[in-house]
């Protein structure tokens, strides 16, 4: 299936290559924020607030202080003097470092204690004696639109009730028009709760501050070194901390999922300590202060699908409320609040459509985007792909023949869908019928049939999604007003081995291998003897980072063409050694040869060696390029999956029998990689589908704050995924790649959604929200008996 | 109060003195700087901090360090000599079961155990087998492959070695 | 994550276990597997300031048939029962909750006594213990005691044990030709404590009527119950479906199962009746092998 262009010894594209960085995490070498250890290093450990809305009427440090080995107790006031208490958000919001008089959610950071060592600290927390007035939460967004509810933000200026902001996209009144005159018309309140991406490595860091050189370091569990370089300089510069001597490092990383994007409190609490101290800081964060701590999702949609009787969809409405905690501190870029929920127009052809959002402050932990969403395509997916089905059943046709007739063609890419995307390239008809046939749709319709005969509840569901990813072009794309291109630098040895460097930072994703593979299919240069190095902002050239699967749209991109120009650089060379002209060498992978003489060649290897030891007059000695890579589009991978499940009617017990997921990136560069992302994207797509949800109670407090009730898949929850793919290269990007990692966790949960309300529909059951669990299955039953 | 313990770690006498409350999980990554087992979690749940104590895995998080006194304990670093790769490591290298690295030395640990009760496991029982790891970056698919090569290529040493 | 300062003490024996327990007092507590103990005292839920660890005393670990009795020793950990070809063949409602207990790596540690020893409705062995009709043995300052299990559960984690109490051993009769039994827990995902479980152990006389039934119940009350009701409608009698059902009734309007992040009360009543009748066919099966 993937043709290489190179040998299994090069290992370019096409490559299944068996990782490079695996040794040191195979053998616990890794190293990780946690593993970092510096002399003279002290600990840091968070006060959080039980209560999810208070005054703070004082905090008495003193017990604490009085515990030999507590060496400070850092509050809000003492970072006002300073005037680090607040600091701004991506979205130009913003939010509390440490408090002064007022806490706005459970488990917020009310002071931090300093001590030698961690026991110490966690003693000195539970010492400090901080006297709250509990005030009455707003919990539920809607409530936080009335009339008499308090004003979550008087610190921001003008601000005179809740809401943040409103968005839309789209004609409403012809949207509107057009779904008044439909024939068929769909309608559904569909929430998505708040979720935790609850990598396994929780978020932390080591600040490290010399009084004598000035220098700030700091080890952190980042996706992005070089935006939070910059921040930090913004945001402390006042202090005396300038970006040239800031140095963030972000070095192994446990899992990010956009967990490891933002920038949280005690991060800056602790660069304040170091600053202070002059010792070196560290600060890790408990599993439970983690899965109080961000979010992801809490988007509250009302969605309206017009159709002909036939199922032709014309036009798509959505309205929603978004509750984004109490800041809006969402990373998304700044002119899109809303991030890339306008695609939620989905893989069909048809003219009309209208989005709008509202945002609105509760009590609750500020975040927003996260958990593998691609900057709210989760969200805009599970909308159109639910709808998709209600108005399937609605009608009574096939789900999967609706999607088949509403499909933009093949032919008509580069699409402009009806809020503003240019969909790059796809074959969503290939795609969906891949999927069907491998897992024998006709068959199990047939079975559901039969089953359903006997009153057995089977279910079969389908999602078929279009993504958007790979932000982006700088013309639109930007955090915090920094251009959201990626780079590449490649610096080759003269013995031919390289050294590249990216703006990316892996956290799993194996940069260090298919950024290799990337370089020997442009070079010729085995992969083994290139090594690729990410996350250190004094060494690596500028970037964006890694999140909303953008890393192969835009350094992998970046990577190709500083490449090109090394290969166009290689070919003087050679045209030089091999005593030709240039436009009579051929490059054919690995080697220059002279046109209709091939045995006159120069290895890539050959032609490295020249450059630094034969260097043609008048040439830059040398073979090393930087590209920084602005992209003319984002990329639109697709996906079709299939699940099939049954329903105990007695429990409500859900069992994913078959689950089937064809994906299109475009070209891979590994596909063992791939797959290997596709199977991690649709587990932590079965848990919120099924298993996940952040739970509050009236007062605003976290039901479910540890892994004992945040459910997090096993492997015997996580079911024996079977993948896919169909090929559609980009035609913008210099590979044809797209990104993939996130399809998976945009895809499989309205597919899941659709299979367990499919098989619950001969009982009357229309909707359920997610996530779907017995309990919620059997008093549905139970409601509809 | 301080108690002294005497172990074995990775085939090493170690002696040392801990606090009553100190957690084995600390006594290795900070008093040992064997920082391969790792911190997920507070509730027993992750086990990222998986390690064989006297041939069982357990969540060294949930262990006091003063009870291992006289115990023999491996870590990741210790399962196979420096620069070679046991079965199960040269397993989740060959089938990709790793993505970030930081659940892999306690699912690799907690592998040796199963494969010790359970030579020949099947899917479903390599699945029960590690119910108790957490992954959240490979979706557990190639994980159960890299148990599977491990017990594969186990059972023919054995039966080479007989 | 880290607890609160405590001093620790090792005992080697019962006897030294037993003395150090009077000496010290009241803030000290027994530590065998430490997997109910330590997670909460690392919440800092639980404070005490001694532990007292008997994980070292040798000879509490056994599984065997005595005479008319199954032993298993209090120490004995869910790993070692999971893995005995005795409870495996013939009793093997111990490895239907083993398997849902917890998981592997706790397993290793967790004991059948610790599992019993805090009266907590939601561990899985006191719904066994009960439906099998087992005997606690303790030792304490006065010597061994054997307690009746349904005199052992006094109410919410309170059980029969003194505060200088060991739990030492468990007792159960032995199987007979026509014994079975079945355990069954709904569960959010594996590892999770119970939703609901029940437990049934039935043994059939040579007729094939139900000699003597025990039926069970986890996590649905405050105190770990048996449905004495659900049993008396099988005891004696030819083991119907329609019996069933009505048993399986009795024990869904007996239990006293809250509403929580689990489930509403009525799912888990729901629930209680669904698998109750689920483990008597299961037990039925069994015994009839």
């Amino acid at each position: 299936m993937f043709k290489c262009k190179t040998s299994a010894e090069v290992g370019g594209m096409g490559h299944s290559v068996k990782r490079k960085e695996d040794a040191r995490f195979l053998h616990g070498k890794g190293n990780y924020v946690d593993d970092v250890k510096l002399p003279g290093m002290l600990t840091m450990v968070m006060v959080r607030s039980p209560y999810a809305y208070a005054k703070i009427k004082s905090i008495n440090k003193e017990k604490a202080l009085a515990i030999p080995g507590v060496l400070a107790v850092i509050t809000g006031e003492d970072l006002a003097q300073y005037n680090l208490h607040w600091m701004p958000t991506l979205l130009s919001d913003t939010q509390m470092v440490l408090p002064t008089d007022t806490v706005m959610h459970q488990a917020q950071e009310v002071c931090a204690v300093i001590a030698t060592d961690r026991y110490i600290a966690v003693d000195g927390a539970e010492a400090v004696e901080v006297d709250y007035e509990p005030m009455d939460a707003v919990v539920n967004p809607f409530k936080a639109l009335d009339k008499g509810a308090p004003l979550l933000r008087p610190d921001k200026e003008g601000q005179k009730d809740n809401k943040i902001y409103h968005w839309e996209r789209g004609d409403r009144e012809k949207t509107e028009e057009v779904i008044a005159n439909a024939d068929v018309v769909v309608k559904e309140r569909i929430h998505l709760p708040r979720i935790h991406v609850a990598s396994i490595e929780t978020c932390g860091c080591v600040a490290s501050y010399d009084k004598d050189t000035e220098k700030l370091v700091v080890y952190l569990t980042t996706q992005a070194p070089h935006a939070i370089r910059t921040i930090v300089a913004l945001v402390a510069g006042h202090v005396g901390l300038s970006e040239e001597k800031i140095r963030i490092i972000s070095p192994d990383i446990g899992g990010g999922f956009g967990g490891k994007v933002p920038v949280y409190p005690a991060y800056v609490v602790a660069i304040a300590a170091t600053f202070l101290i002059g010792k070196p800081v560290k600060w890790i964060e408990d599993r439970s202060e983690n899965l109080v701590n961000g979010f992801a999702r809490d988007y509250h949609m009302d969605c309206e699908l017009a159709a002909t009787k036939d199922g032709k969809i014309q036009a798509f409405k959505v309205s929603t409320l978004a509750d984004h905690g109490y800041t809006d501190s969402s990373a998304n870029p700044s002119k899109y609040p809303t991030g890339m929920f306008s695609i939620c127009t989905g893989s069909y052809d048809y003219e009309h459509a209208f989005a709008e959002l509202d945002a609105v402050y509760t009590n609750k932990a500020p975040g927003g985007v996260a958990y593998r969403c691609s900057f709210r395509v989760t969200e805009a997916v599970h909308a159109i792909e639910r709808m998709v089905d209600k108005l399937a059943a609605k009608i009574g046709k096939d789900p999967a023949m609706l999607r088949l007739e509403n499909f933009i063609k093949k032919e008509q890419f580069p699409y402009a869908s009806p809020l503003g995307w240019s969909y790059d390239s796809g074959d969503y008809e290939a795609t969906l019928k891949k999927a069907m046939e491998m897992i024998g749709y006709e068959d199990y319709k047939k079975e559901q049939a039969e089953k359903r005969k006997e009153g057995k509840l089977m279910g079969i569901g389908i999602s078929t999604f279009t993504e958007v990813v790979g932000a982006g072009p700088s013309k639109d794309f930007d955090i915090l007003g920094i251009a959201m291109f990626d780079s590449a630098e490649i610096r080759v040895h003269p013995t031919g081995k390289a050294l590249a460097r990216f703006g990316t930072k892996s956290q799993g994703q194996g940069h260090e291998t298919t950024y290799a593979q990337i370089l020997a299919e442009e070079l010729g240069i085995p992969y083994t003897d290139i090594e690729i190095d990410e996350g250190d902002t004094d060494t690596a050239p500028y970037g964006l980072g890694t999140y909303a699967s953008r890393s192969t749209p835009t350094a992998g991109a970046a990577a190709a063409i500083a490449a090109r120009k090394l290969r166009d650089k290689g070919k003087k060379i050679a045209a030089y050694l091999l005593e030709v002209s240039e436009e009579d060498i051929e490059w054919e992978v690995g080697k220059y040869f002279v046109k209709g003489a091939p045995e006159k060649s120069k290895t890539i290897q050959e032609v490295v060696f020249a450059a630094y030891t034969n260097i043609p007059p008048g040439m830059e000695p040398g073979f090393e390029a930087t590209h920084y890579y602005d992209p003319p589009n984002l990329t639109f991978p697709n996906g079709a999956y299939i699940c099939v499940v049954e329903v105990d009617k007695e429990t409500g017990a859900i069992d994913v029998k078959r689950f089937v997921a064809i994906d299109d990136c475009g070209n891979i560069i590994n596909p063992m990689i791939v797959e290997g992302q596709v199977h991690g994207g649709l587990t932590q797509g079965i848990a919120p589908a099924m298993y996940e949800g952040i739970e509050y109670d009236d007062e605003g407090n976290v039901l479910n704050g540890t892994f004992m009730d945040y459910l997090v898949p096993t492997a015997v929850e996580s079911p024996h995924w079977e993948t896919g793919h169909t090929i559609t290269p980009s035609p913008h990007h210099p590979l044809g790649a797209k990104g993939v990692a996130e399809s998976p966790t945009v895809g499989a949960p309205p597919a899941i959604a659709n299979a367990i309300i499919d098989a619950l529909s001969p009982l009357g059951i229309e909707h359920l929200d997610i996530p779907i669990t017995p309990a919620k299955v059997w008093e549905a039953i139970q409601a509809h008996s | 109060m301080k108690h002294e313990i005497t172990l074995t770690i990775n085939g090493q006498s170690v002696t040392a003195e801990v606090d009553s409350r100190l957690l084995l999980v600390h006594f290795i990554r900070e008093q040992l700087d064997l920082t391969g087992t790792h911190i997920g979690c507070d509730t027993s749940n992750c086990g990222a901090c998986t390690i064989l104590l006297d041939g069982m895995s357990v969540k060294s998080c949930t262990y006091l360090a003063v009870r291992a006194d006289g115990a023999e304990i491996t870590t990741i670093e210790g399962l196979a000599a420096e620069g070679s790769n046991h079965p199960i490591q040269k397993g989740f290298h060959d089938q990709h079961g790793l993505h970030c690295g930081f659940c892999t030395p306690g699912m690799i640990m907690r592998s040796v155990d199963l494969l010790k009760n359970n030579p020949n496991p099947t899917e479903e029982e390599i699945r029960w087998g590690i119910s108790g790891n957490l992954c959240r970056c490979t979706g557990y698919n190639n994980i159960v492959k890299a148990i599977q090569q491990a017990a594969q290529e186990m059972q023919k040493e054995k039966e080479t070695t007989v | 994550m880290i607890p609160a300062n405590f001093t620790y003490h090792k005992a080697t024996s019962l006897k030294d276990a037993i003395a150090l327990v009077q000496s010290l007092g009241e803030e000290a507590k027994f530590m065998s597997g430490g997997h109910s103990l330590l997670p909460m005292m690392k919440l800092r839920f639980a404070t005490p300031e001694h532990i007292i660890d008997i994980s070292k005393i040798e000879g509490l670990s056994f599984i065997k048939e005595e005479g008319d009795l199954l032993k298993i020793g209090a120490m004995t950990t869910q790993t070692e029962m999971e893995y005995s070809d005795l409870l495996r063949t013939k009793y093997p409602i111990f490895s239907d909750a083993v398997k849902l207990t917890a998981d592997p790596s706790v397993r290793n540690l967790g004991t059948l006594g610790g599992n019993i020893a805090h009266g907590d409705a939601a561990n899985d062995q006191p719904a066994l213990m009960l439906a099998m009709r087992a005997t606690v043995v303790a030792e304490g300052p006065e010597g061994r005691r054997s307690i009746p299990i349904d005199e052992f559960f006094h109410g919410f984690y309170m059980t029969a044990l003194e505060p200088a109490d060991i739990l030492v051993e468990i007792h159960i009769p032995k199987a007979g030709k026509h014994s079975g039994g079945a355990y069954h827990k709904v569960e959010r995902k594996v590892g999770d404590y119970a939703t609901a479980g029940v437990a049934v152990y039935l043994e059939l006389d040579d007729d094939g009527l139900c000699k003597e039934i025990g039926i069970a119940l986890t996590n649905v009350s405050a105190v770990p119950m048996r449905v004495e009701r659900a049993e008396e409608i099988l005891r004696g009698k030819e083991i119907t479906g329609d019996l069933i059902d009505q048993a399986g009734v009795a024990a869904s309007e007996d239990c006293e199962p809250t509403s929580d992040l689990r489930g509403s009360e009525a799912y888990k009543r729901s629930l209680v009746n669904t698998i109750t009748k689920r483990m008597l066919n299961k037990a039925l099966e069994r015994a009839r092998q």
